[in-house]
């Protein structure tokens, strides 16, 4: 059951990206270019919304479907936040997509992310190779 | 009632898409208990061929436990599918290819783009090795640090929003310089 919901939130949440033109590499660029406000906007307005509703979900102590506090547990802090981040937003600015999109775009009828998928997972499999060495 | 195909059938405003996307990390945690993401996909398909091996990172994962990430994203790719099949009246190229080899003008830049290219695969593939490797030793992408982590009042989305921006505005800073702007 649990991953039934998982496939129809994340069926909703991918329409949600791709009819707001998340997934366009133009609309990534227009956003790092200063050209339109766009997704700054639905960036900014998501975590708006999202900030309000998990203060409700506190507020009035909501439980999940199966009966267990709905409480979402704070990622550490540490510097590879920081440093990851910085390379996650040049590969973010070159390729014009972050995670979620890569994914809508295969179902959205854009092959070419296949690539971006395959460099991703590449990514992931050199940073299991290098994170002993790396800061956290 | 046409007013409203119309409306679902065109791209949706930020004001609409915005808030619905927010809404998304309550009703996924209502619903199942979990924590709204993407890039964690990249460590679970890495440790199902990887589960064996030496390196420690894929080798301690258990990726069945968090099989139901595998289902969310399997969820954006049909989404996707259904939003541009079913919910548009024409279709868009999302990602510059050879009909668009002047793209960047759109963006307001004169410069040719086109990743259907050998150079422009190159620079795809290249670009997604930034993605997996920065949003792994972020722990966590867009949707993990920056809609749910921001959401949540995580000091760790603050700095990863942060750094996703010093990262992205400055190849834009590059990529402009390159250009000859």
């Amino acid at each position: 059951m649990p991953y039934i919901l998982s496939l129809l939130v994340g069926t909703a949440f991918g329409i949600l990206l791709t009819k707001s033109q998340v997934i366009s590499w133009f609309k990534i660029q227009k956003m790092f270019f200063f050209k339109e406000p766009d997704l700054y906007l639905i960036i900014g307005s998501a975590v708006v919304v999202g900030a309000a509703s998990l203060f409700l979900v506190r507020r009035f102590k909501l439980k999940t479907l199966d009966g267990k506090p709905a409480v979402i547990a704070p990622k550490p802090l540490n510097k590879g936040v920081f440093f990851g981040g910085i390379l996650f937003g040049i590969g973010w600015f070159i390729t014009g997509s972050c995670p979620g999109p890569i994914y809508a775009l295969l179902g959205a009828g854009a092959p070419l992310a296949l690539l971006t998928l395959a460099g991703a997972l590449v990514g992931t499999f050199l940073y299991g190779l290098l994170k002993p060495k790396l800061p956290h | 009632m046409n007013n409203i195909k119309d409306f679902i059938l065109a791209p949706w405003p930020w004001y609409v898409a915005g808030p619905a996307i927010g809404l998304s990390v309550p009703l996924l945690l209502l619903l199942t208990g979990k924590r709204l993401g993407v890039s964690s996909s990249f460590h679970h398909l890495c440790a199902i061929p990887l589960g064996k091996s030496s390196i420690p990172f894929f080798r301690d994962h258990d990726w069945k436990k968090e099989a139901w990430n595998l289902f969310f994203v399997a969820g954006l790719a049909a989404g996707g599918y259904l939003a541009a099949n079913f919910l548009s009246n024409q279709s868009y190229a999302f990602l510059p290819d050879g009909s668009l080899a002047a793209s960047l003008a759109s963006v307001g830049l004169p410069v040719k783009f086109d990743f259907s290219t050998a150079g422009g695969a190159v620079l795809l593939f290249g670009g997604g090795i930034f993605v997996g490797f920065g949003t792994r030793w972020a722990n966590g992408c867009t949707s993990g640090h920056a809609i749910t982590g921001l959401s949540n009042l995580e000091k760790s989305g603050l700095v990863a929003v942060i750094g996703f921006f010093v990262g992205g505005l400055a190849a834009a800073g590059v990529a402009r310089l390159l250009a000859g702007l």
